[in-house]
């Protein structure tokens, strides 16, 4: 079912929720990767160090992006790169289009950019009579079904090989077996043909080199080659936080991204591509094309809350990761953009929290993505300051706010958090039975509709704690000296000044 | 030497007997608790939904509280992780309050991080002859960095088999407010969560965060599966009874 026209992510899961196909397929996919990323990384070894690196170049890059941004324009023009810049996603698809009419272009051929997903590009080319074909299985396999991305790195992680089979025996025109060998070796036939007719070649860009000019693509499939070198002209789209400083810092960056992504040591193809074809070389486009993609990132500079969500090298781990999303897939996310990254960087990129930001209460805040993140983005604590952003502006419903006053009435003051201790524990009676509330009323509702509610105890810790306290001092034994000893050292060492712990 | 109790909202209401057990079990070790009664709350409910403002409202009381405590003790990795990990940016527009909150940082332990890293204690001499898995709570483990002591202090217990959790990592859908808001989404969540640890076959299932054990012991018991779900201070405390 097409989720993309319902308007709250609790809607959109409701559906996933009940698609066991969906989550059968995003479960096996995730455990897979997710376990393959501990073993890479255990493999590797020193792997906080590595993250840590990691995070700093990314920190650095990003403090210093406007430095970094304009080296690399400049080296990739000094090659013969053409580059444009585009501050929106409407400006992106109107430098392409313009490329693609210059070029009289009829067919595209496309290797996975998540920026081309995020403009919205294909519906642009499509809408001009411009055959794009999506080159990537994963790619081509929602593009036959007409949909979006559900995860950012693999895309059709939503479909099992049995709807891949339909989809490609409509295509073939004739019934195609469930098989992943014969499946597959149906698309690359059918892909062979559109590279050589394609005009133009678009591809994303994983990483882009300041001190070189160079773009790099990290790819399994082989065909994101096929799309730098066969057609003439090359378009390469880019977030503008998309640079790394040196060819020194690709070595972190191809040790962690398909790490953290597949759980691979390395993909099978990395092209590091610097300008278009010189004369002495054998193959390649004979005019390259870089567009610059701002759309949004550069409201998160300079912002201490949000600047690190450009260090993000796009390798799915957090998705993976995510407890939530193994549940409910990427689609429920309604943006491009899926999983713990894509709940921040959609309220952040549109700087519109009021839309965007339910999506950040599907979480939660069990920091499963901070800890598989291999540059350490804290995406549970962006969740916790977008919720803070729509209660501040106002947005949040008139009862939340209401239930949060309340909250702070009785918690601010011991007095009156005991006595509505006590009234609760005496209003409870005729709820309670067996010990538990089974109840579904009111707010318990979307509690006991999946599990008991625990009752309050007849007397609180706090009303029991004089008969207590008592009780305990006559169980109170001498306390061994080499403990005393450190216990002292500690509270001295405080007062001192030391940070002792914390 | 002051060492006071931090007993959370929920044991206080609904489970007082974990903090009962860490009174007398800290007792025997020669700690003597004590339970300043102006503390209420941590402020995580509004903190977590975005309501600071509301959320500083609890927490001052915390402050106010263990003023004058040396060392601070709480059975929730996730109340304590509130105090690490969110207290100095709760405080940080406020200097008076900002000091006085890195200070409660830094006497302020999780029970299991008290009694190994402090105390140094990791056998208790406790006897519990069942089959136990243990959950390590998200922000227990994440937040707090708390991932071996309780192992080292559940490995040490006589008779007692500790089965892994399977996934045991994987968050059991809680997240507070979350079971409410996103309620078809954590009941998704807590089902797996149940269904891996009846594959461990295990009579107890243990932890250091009411929150989480509601969660899936209410599940569990909704299923009618019968299974002990318990603090490990609890369970510690049981043991040592047992041995004496």
């Amino acid at each position: 079912m097409n989720t993309a026209k319902l308007t709250s992510v609790k809607d959109r899961a409701k559906v996933a929720l009940n698609d066991q196909f969906l989550r059968n397929a995003v479960r096996f996919t995730t455990e897979k990767l997710r376990s393959g990323r501990k073993t890479a990384s255990q493999d590797q070894g020193n792997w906080e160090e590595w993250r840590e690196r990691g995070r700093q170049i990314r920190l650095h890059t990003i403090a210093h992006l406007d430095y970094y941004l304009a080296q690399f324009i400049e080296n990739a023009r000094a090659q013969g790169t053409h580059i444009h810049f585009a501050s929106t996603s409407e400006e992106a698809v109107e430098i392409a289009m313009k490329i693609a009419e210059a070029k009289q272009a009829k067919s595209v051929v496309k290797s996975k950019s998540m920026v081309s997903e995020e403009i919205h590009l294909n519906q642009a080319l499509e809408s001009a009579g411009i055959e794009a074909v999506e080159t990537d299985l994963g790619e081509y396999i929602i593009q036959l079904a007409g949909e979006t991305p559900s995860h950012i790195i693999i895309p059709a992680i939503h479909k099992n090989k049995q709807q891949v089979a339909e989809l490609f025996s409509k295509e073939a025109g004739q019934q195609l077996p469930a098989d992943t060998t014969i499946l597959a070796g149906f698309a690359r036939a059918k892909l062979r043909e559109k590279f050589l007719e394609a005009d133009i070649g678009m591809t994303g860009c994983n990483f882009a080199i300041a001190e070189t000019g160079s773009i790099t693509l990290f790819s399994n499939e082989g065909n994101a080659r096929m799309v730098s070198t066969v057609p003439k002209t090359q378009i390469t789209m880019m977030g503008m936080e998309r640079i790394i400083p040196t060819l020194d810092d690709l070595e972190v960056m191809a040790t962690l991204l398909p790490r953290s992504a597949t759980g691979q040591k390395l993909t099978v193809y990395m092209s590091i591509i610097t300008g278009p074809r010189r004369s002495q070389d054998s193959d390649g486009p004979e005019e390259m094309h870089i567009i610059i993609l701002d759309n949004g990132r550069s409201l998160q500079l300079g912002d201490p809350e949000f600047q690190e969500l450009l260090n993000c090298i796009r390798c799915g781990a957090c998705l993976n990761a995510c407890p939530v999303y193994r549940h409910i897939g990427g689609h429920s996310y309604g943006k491009v953009y899926s999983g713990p990254i894509g709940a921040v960087l959609t309220p952040a990129l549109n700087g519109n929290v009021a839309e965007w930001d339910d999506i950040a209460n599907a979480s939660t805040l069990c920091g499963a993505c901070w800890e598989a993140c291999p540059v350490k983005i804290p995406l549970h604590d962006m969740l916790v300051y977008l919720r803070r952003k729509k209660a501040d502006q106002g947005y949040t419903a008139a009862s939340e706010r209401a239930a949060f006053k309340g909250f702070r009435y009785v918690m601010s003051n011991h007095k009156r958090y005991r006595l509505s201790m006590k009234m609760g524990a005496i209003g409870q009676t005729p709820l309670v039975s067996n010990g538990v509330i089974s109840a579904k009323v009111g707010p318990l509702k979307g509690w006991t509709s999946h599990r008991y509610a625990p009752s309050l105890a007849k007397q609180s810790f706090r009303d029991s704690w004089r008969a207590l306290d008592l009780d305990v001092q006559s169980e109170l034994r001498e306390m061994d000296p080499d403990i005393q000893a450190k216990m002292n050292q500690i509270v001295e060492s405080r007062r001192k000044g030391g940070r002792t712990h914390g | 030497m002051k060492v006071s109790l931090f007993v959370t909202c929920l044991v206080d209401g609904i489970y007082p007997h974990v903090g009962e057990a860490m009174a007398r079990l800290l007792a025997r070790h020669g700690v003597k608790l004590e339970f300043p009664e102006v503390q209420t709350c941590c402020g995580q409910p509004a903190f977590n939904s975005g309501y600071w403002e509301d959320a500083r409202g609890a927490a001052i009381t915390l402050l106010d509280a263990f003023e004058d405590s040396d060392f601070v003790i709480s059975p929730s990795g996730s109340c304590v992780g509130m105090i690490h990990h969110n207290y100095e940016k709760l405080f940080e527009q406020d200097d008076a309050l900002l000091g006085r909150a890195k200070k409660l940082v830094d006497k302020t332990y999780e029970f299991t991080q008290f009694l190994v890293q402090v105390l140094g204690l990791k056998d208790l001499g406790a006897y519990f002859p069942h089959k136990v898995t243990y959950h390590p709570s998200c922000h227990g483990t994440r937040l707090l960095g708390v991932k071996n002591e309780p192992l080292e202090l559940l490995t040490h217990v006589r008779g007692l088999e500790l089965v892994p959790l399977p996934s045991g990592e994987d968050c059991c859908g809680f997240g507070g407010t979350f079971a409410v808001k996103m309620s078809d989404i954590s009941g998704a969540m807590v089902e797996e969560k149940a269904q891996h640890v009846m594959e461990t076959e295990a009579e107890v299932l243990v932890g250091l965060d009411m929150g989480c054990l509601m969660n899936i012991g209410g599940h569990l018991h909704f299923k009618g599966k019968p299974l002990r779900v318990m603090h490990l201070v609890e369970l510690l405390y049981e043991g040592v009874k047992a041995k004496a």
